[in-house]
């Protein structure tokens, strides 16, 4: 029927036809654009309203940045150059950005130092960072901070290396004791470890040779970006163990403890860090013994470390509480006790689910760092509001240098968001 | 069986108070109090001895003695023959309202910034997210002195408004740009006539709600549906209208004009105040608008879709569906954003803004050179504010509560 049907119709076709393309309203750019830009009435006015900024931006950035000159001595001969056009003039950050990046009084031959210690930074956070590196990478990552210290600061080796023994020697005894009790190891380390750093004091004060390997900077020396990264590294990095012992303390059982941990965590997180930054500056050598000198970087370091303590128990405490009950429950029934329970079981779990807000405050507090500006030191917006905006060659450069701050600034604090993207992805075990 | 989980009677061992877990929280408590006490009298028997060694007290009495210094925003009656104290009142007040404007300004920025990053197009989109990186990842510091650079560098000076051709002129003829802030009319209130119609408009707003609460209850018990909008709109502009006119217009607008080498007249608003401002409205509202995208995206698909089949328009899902949920989410942030921004705002030292941080912990304090009773007052100034501002919160979060089970 078919057959003959086919044969004997001449019109009806024997084979497909070609596909014809879509209709050009349906398919490609003009399709998205259709979807995406010009919807509606109102989403129109929207994107003509979106292009028209953007073209503002873009044609008032780009022959300022265009025109830039990188290569002059100062403000006035770029003027002298530039010639009334619009253009910026680079050549203060070229001309300036060791200043930038170290401060006006670290030894020029010893940029290197800080420069190294930077890039080893990387080396020692990449064990931390990616779980797939070799384990065996970590040793490197604890022996970092005794070395990042001795490049920066220099002076004798023996300070940090008796520094490390008297760790290495705590977690030693730690170790030893820890089989019959935590708290026993853990005081028994701690006590150990204190017991190190004072006879290695009195040892390194013996050896120290009079021309140490890396000669001594002062602490008030240092400045530029390099002050804001050491600030928020050693204070990121002693204010996680600070802030999960305080989260610990706040959830504990026992009343005292928790009351002291609430009122701590309340008070920091009800001042503004400047007002903590005072005490730093002025008020902290009130409650020293008379007589002491305290660095004021350290100082400094104190308090934005109490500072960002606060706020990470904070963040901590939340995945405490996020956890199901039945994961405390569980740990008990194993017949873990408490330390067993909260290093197996629940911290783990508590501070994954903690890491995006970690990560918020470690950001949230290295943008903090540019406010010791204000107590007088020279960090990267000290530096360029106090000598460089100020010297007669650079007095004018606005937007040049807040412009290259607000780029540094930006590519770390940026840098970290997408890594903790990334990192709550990978860590992800439930399916969605 | 009992033998086991009997606690062992009778004998008390010293090593139970390490061992056991019924005594090792007393032991370990006593220890934390003894260590805390030991702390505190350390740095007390310090305190007392370097305070003796430099012949200073701990004394309040300087808040009484003349301040000495001036301050060029007040708004309570304040001149350098003041007190300390009343210097410290202008700070807070200064440190309220700069709060306050850049609560409100970023509040709008961040919901306008943060509905717009869901919205279908993807340019608007794009320029938002761009928005909220580049303003959450630089310092908010950077930000105020960028736009304090700006607001004096870049404005024009009052004398380029001058002549007959000048290189600047007024916005609308009442707001003038310049680099020492920027001047707009400000309204003049002419006796008790003019705070009658500040009363009529108070009045008739409360109306207006009064009003809606009345149309909604209609509308739930007889189902009938009263019109909202435009009695809304005239009771907004009627009765205020009416009494103006009707008073003779007692409320004029005082323009700012030029005379002599600056603007007279009309509202100074100092480039450090719209610096601050403006900083910590626009840094803010970058955070806001990541709460408020959060607290949209976190309502589910499904309860538009049964709003829509339950036969709702677009718009009354939003606000009735979408919005209600989505504010629960997103007012604990809020607040706590807000509460940054009180703190944030004692960055005002950077820029010469007279907050309280300026006055009390700058001026005053290196003035008297009593930094401890300064700073401890300045500590409890924000300490108030963050525990009334989390007390709210906690009042807030109780009340909207999802009673479940």
């Amino acid at each position: 029927m078919s057959d003959t049907h086919s044969h004997s119709v001449a019109f009806v076709r024997t084979e497909t036809l070609p596909q014809l393309p879509p209709p050009a309203s349906e398919a490609g750019v003009v399709k998205w654009m259709r979807e995406n830009l010009f919807s509606s009435v109102p989403n129109s006015i929207l994107t003509l309203v979106s292009l028209y900024v953007i073209y503002q931006l873009v044609t008032g950035a780009f022959p300022w940045m265009a025109n830039g000159i990188w290569n002059t001595n100062s403000l006035a001969e770029c003027r002298e150059i530039l010639d009334g056009a619009t253009g910026a003039c680079f050549s203060v950050l070229t001309e300036r950005w060791n200043q930038l990046l170290f401060g006006f009084s670290y030894p020029s031959e010893f940029y290197w130092r800080p420069g190294l210690a930077f890039l080893l930074l990387f080396v020692a956070a990449a064990p931390v960072m990616f779980f797939d590196l070799p384990r065996k990478l970590l040793l490197f990552t604890a022996v970092y901070p005794f070395l990042a210290y001795w490049l920066v600061w220099g002076g004798t080796i023996y300070t940090p290396l008796f520094a490390l023994l008297g760790i290495v020697i705590g977690y030693l005894v730690y170790a030893r004791f820890v089989k019959d009790s935590f708290a026993m190891g853990f005081f028994g380390g701690v006590i150990a470890a204190f017991i190190a750093w004072f006879i290695g004091g009195y040892i390194v004060g013996a050896i120290a040779p009079a021309e140490p390997f890396l000669e001594a900077v002062q602490s008030r020396d240092m400045g530029g970006f390099m002050l804001n990264m050491t600030l928020g590294v050693v204070c990121v990095s002693l204010s996680l163990p600070l802030g999960i012992v305080l989260a610990l303390g706040r959830q504990s059982d026992m009343p005292i403890i928790k009351w002291i941990c609430v009122i701590f965590i309340e008070f920091i997180r009800g001042v503004p860090l400047i007002t903590l930054l005072f005490v730093a500056n002025v008020v902290l050598a009130y409650f020293l013994p008379p007589g002491t000198t305290f660095d004021l970087i350290l100082r400094v370091i104190i308090m934005i470390t109490m500072f960002s303590a606060a706020y990470i128990a904070e963040v901590i405490r939340g995945g405490l509480a996020a956890l199901p009950k039945g994961q405390y429950e569980a740990a008990d029934s194993l017949g873990l006790d408490y330390a067993q329970a909260m290093r197996l079981i629940i911290l783990p779990q508590a501070l994954k689910i903690s890491i995006p807000g970690i990560v918020n405050v470690a950001v949230g507090l290295f943008k903090d760092t540019t406010l010791v500006s204000v107590i007088s030191m020279f960090d990267l917006v000290g530096m360029i509001r106090g000598p460089i905006l100020s010297s007669t060659d650079w007095n004018g450069v606005y937007w040049e240098l807040f412009m290259a701050a607000s780029v540094l600034f930006f590519v770390v604090c940026y840098g970290i968001s997408q890594y903790s993207q990334w990192l709550e992805r990978r860590l992800a075990t439930d399916h969605r | 069986m009992t033998s086991v989980t009997d606690p062992p009677q009778g004998s008390f061992r010293l090593s139970m108070l390490i061992n056991d877990t019924r005594y090792r929280s007393y032991t370990f408590q006593f220890i934390a109090l003894v260590l805390l006490i030991g702390f505190m009298a350390y740095l007390g028997i310090n305190l007392v001895s370097n305070l003796a060694a430099q012949g200073l007290n701990i004394s309040f009495g300087f808040l009484g003695d003349a301040a000495g210094y001036d301050i060029n925003q007040t708004v309570v009656e304040y001149d350098s023959q003041s007190s300390h104290l009343r210097a410290a009142v202008v700070g807070i007040i200064n440190t309220l309202i700069v709060a306050f404007l850049a609560c409100v300004t970023a509040t709008i920025f961040g919901v306008i910034a943060g509905v717009l990053r869901l919205s279908n197009n993807w340019v608007v989109r794009k320029l938002m997210a761009f928005y909220v990186e580049i303003f959450r990842n630089i310092p908010v510091l950077i930000w105020i002195i960028i736009i304090f650079s700006i607001m004096t560098v870049s404005m024009p000076a009052p004398r380029d408004f001058r002549g007959e051709d000048p290189s600047a002129s007024m916005l609308f003829e009442s707001f003038a740009f310049t680099n020492r802030g920027v001047y707009s009319p400000a309204p003049v209130i002419d006796g008790a006539s003019g705070w009658i119609v500040i009363g009529v408009f108070i009045a008739s707003i409360i109306g207006i709600f009064a009003y809606r609460r009345y149309a909604t209850k209609k509308l739930y018990d007889t189902g009938q549906l009263l019109p909202m909008l435009w009695p809304s709109v005239a009771l907004f502009f009627v009765p205020v209208t009416l009494v103006y006119f009707i008073l003779g217009r007692p409320i004029t607008l005082d323009y700012p004009s030029l005379q002599g080498f600056n603007f007279q007249g009309g509202l100074h608003l100092r480039g450090s105040l719209i610096a601050l401002w403006f900083a910590l409205a626009i840094y803010t509202g970058a955070f806001i608008a990541e709460n408020v995208r959060a607290g949209i995206l976190a309502i589910s698909k499904g309860q538009t879709e049964a709003a829509a089949s339950l036969g709702l328009r677009p718009g009354r899902i939003m606000n009735l569906v979408i919005l209600p949920q989505a504010l629960r989410v997103i007012i604990p942030p809020l607040i706590s954003q807000y509460l940054n921004i009180t703190k944030n705002s004692s960055l005002a030292i950077a820029v010469g803004y007279m907050d309280v941080t300026s006055t009390l912990g700058g001026i005053t304090l290196n003035q008297t050179g009593r930094a401890i009773e300064c700073i401890l007052l300045l500590m409890l100034f924000y300490l108030t504010i963050s525990l009334l501002i989390s007390a709210v919160m906690n009042v807030y979060n109780n009340s909207v509560k999802l009673r479940e089970r």
